[in-house]
């Protein structure tokens, strides 16, 4: 049996990856990409728990979590699309027209 | 057994993802990414979550990191971003996940010690999960599926091309 | 320490299986196509002078594959071009661990399952490897560099994630009727009767399900109705840059698909390896005679009922694949768009209305 503390480790180190990821990167599909990673790490956590609790409900918020994940997935891989035809960049530096 | 699972899913994850953030090719870094997120639909099948580990598999491995992989291609950028950004965000960087691993730690130690491996039940059955969505979190469920709706026409209507009148 | 043993060679055996019966469907298609277009075909194999109908052929086209050479273009990504194939023929290779062959085999107080990994979510297990699998049509081509390949490799990773969709719904009615996603209990299930007499198969309970999952698993196999990935004689397609023994993968790759969409009908909609009216002790026929088997027959009749039935749908495929001309892009799509997806739709609502009165 794998003590359920090791997971939670893993997860706390996948969620400061990702936010590494997302500080370090530039152009915007890596850094949606390091969200997910960053989401995933919250689901990692909370299936311990839900093992640790015996109770199922931790499972369900996953559940939910995956479902919205790819809405949210649909919707900003087209905005990135949309940035990318009218700015001819991905990169997030370019992307300045609200900086004063 | 399980241990040695563990450890090596662990390092195939975490190696992977340091592989994303090394990588300046972004189609590399999809592809690192859906291993990585193979392997945590391994972790959610060792902690009894058969259901939800196929699910991860299904919509982010097989769905969402498609999606992904299709808008790279259709990007299509030419290899090699210039390079980084200025040295000083990349430490700005690592100072900020040094201070957050710490706290996210310090958070999960009152923790440690009041986890339980849990019974000896198997709790994530299809059968279980069909049951309390159908039952506690019915609206949560019809909610998600309005907002997937919602999601769906939101990206045909942004990505759609117009019709020059 | 025989728990390992018994493992390995039920992974063995499947193996084995899967891969004998695939190199042999590449000879029965040409057989097939041979006798649909009155020619003979492969015929001419042969060891030490026996050649018996050309069955050595298989044989002899694995080995020439083997020694042809393996050309890499200079201009593909050559790490994600070699390892293409091998994840396509991976993930298909997977899914037969979770095939049921048969029942239970009894031999010196063990109870062995016929079946490599009793999963208790199965199909959507099965679902979820085939689902990978598009990744290796993605990676072929991308990775060639080539803008034929790569619009292949969309087109072909496009027609694969639309008719995912209806593949799953199609399959949601027979969750319905069946309450379980582990296959074996799904197999069981089909065991029973129905009115006293018609046996449980998905087909009398699901036939609507059954014609779009059968539609949807042709569209998955990428064969010619719906070859749109890789037109081998017009359109170009996703693994043009490949030769030798890649090449023979995806080759490979696409028969196996073939077989386990088979093995997959004969499981969920065809009562797997249950036979009418055979019961663990034998036959128990609906007008009240019986004949009592010993274990071992009964196993073995199980065992070929599951063969007979895959080998069937294999040939309905090649059959379908040899008569039907190829859909234009455009028809694919409104077909599994517009078609299928709504039916499954329905027939989700249909099961739910019949099973609650």
């Amino acid at each position: 049996m794998i003590p359920l503390s090791y997971f939670l480790i893993l997860s706390a180190v996948l969620f400061v990856l990702g936010a590494v990821a997302f500080f370090v990167k530039r152009d915007l599909i890596t850094m949606f990409m390091a969200v997910e990673v960053m989401l995933n790490a919250a689901n990692l956590a909370f299936i311990t728990f839900a093992k640790s609790a015996s109770s199922i409900d931790g499972q369900i918020i996953v559940f939910f979590i995956v479902t919205v994940a790819a809405a949210e997935a649909a919707v900003g891989l087209a905005i990135i699309l949309l940035i990318f035809r009218q700015k001819k960049t991905i990169k997030s530096e370019d992307i300045n027209l609200m900086k004063g | 057994m399980a241990h040695f699972l563990f450890f090596l899913l662990a390092i195939v994850c975490i190696a992977s993802v340091l592989g994303m953030i090394i990588s300046k090719n972004q189609a590399y870094n999809a592809l690192f990414l859906v291993l990585a997120f193979a392997c945590m639909g391994g972790f959610f099948a060792l902690l009894d979550a058969p259901f939800i580990a196929v699910v991860q598999i299904i919509i982010y491995a097989g769905a969402i990191m498609i999606l992904f992989i299709f808008v790279i291609m259709m990007i299509n950028l030419r290899e090699g971003l210039p390079p980084e950004r200025k040295k000083w965000t990349l430490y700005f960087a690592l100072g900020i996940a040094v201070v957050l691993f710490v706290e996210l730690i310090l958070t999960m130690k009152s923790a440690f010690s009041s986890l339980k491996s849990g019974g000896i039940e198997k709790i994530g059955s299809p059968t279980d999960i069909g049951r309390l969505l159908f039952t506690e979190y019915l609206y949560p469920f019809e909610i998600t599926s309005i907002l997937i709706i919602a999601a769906l026409v939101g990206a045909i209507v942004l990505v759609k091309k117009r019709d020059k009148e | 320490m025989s728990e390992t043993i018994i493992i390995l060679i039920k992974v063995v055996c499947a193996l084995v299986w899967f891969l004998l019966i695939t190199l042999y469907l590449t000879w029965v298609e040409r057989k097939e196509s041979a006798v649909i277009q009155d020619r003979i075909g492969a015929n001419r194999a042969s060891i030490l002078g026996i050649r018996i109908i050309g069955l050595f052929q298989p044989f002899a086209d694995a080995i020439k594959m083997i020694f042809k050479e393996d050309f890499t273009p200079r201009f593909s990504r050559r790490f994600l071009h070699n390892l293409a194939p091998f994840i396509s023929f991976f993930f298909v290779a997977i899914t037969i661990s979770a095939i049921p062959f048969g029942d239970v085999l009894r031999i010196g107080g063990q109870e062995i399952k016929l079946q490599v990994m009793d999963i208790n979510v199965g199909l959507l297990f099965v679902l979820a490897m085939l689902s990978l699998g598009i990744y290796g049509i993605i990676l072929s081509g991308w990775s060639s560099n080539n803008r034929y390949a790569l619009i292949g490799g969309m087109r072909g990773a496009a027609q694969l994630i639309s008719y995912e969709v209806a593949l799953g719904l199609s399959l949601i009615g027979l969750i319905m009727v069946y309450p379980s996603l582990n296959l074996s209990t799904i197999v069981h299930y089909q065991g029973e009767l129905l009115f006293g007499w018609l046996p449980k198969w998905g087909v009398f309970l699901q036939p609507l399900g059954l014609l779009i999952f059968f539609f949807a698993a042709l569209a998955e196999t990428k064969r010619i109705p719906f070859d749109l990935p890789e037109g081998e004689n017009e359109i170009v397609g996703f693994f043009t840059e490949y030769s030798g023994l890649k090449w023979g993968l995806f080759m490979m790759t696409d028969f196996m698909e073939v077989l386990i969409v088979s093995t997959l009908l004969t499981t969920l909609f065809f009562g797997g390896w249950q036979v009418p009216w055979l019961a663990a002790d034998g036959f128990h026929f609906p007008w009240g005679s019986e004949w009592l088997l010993p274990h071992g027959i009964v196993v073995i009749f199980q065992v070929a009922a599951f063969n007979i039935k895959v080998f069937f749908f294999c040939w309905l495929q090649i059959l379908i694949r040899w008569t039907y001309p190829r859909f234009r892009y455009d028809q694919v799509m409104d077909l599994g768009w517009k078609l299928l997806i709504p039916l499954s739709l329905a027939n989700i609502v249909a099961t739910a209305i019949l099973l609650s009165i």
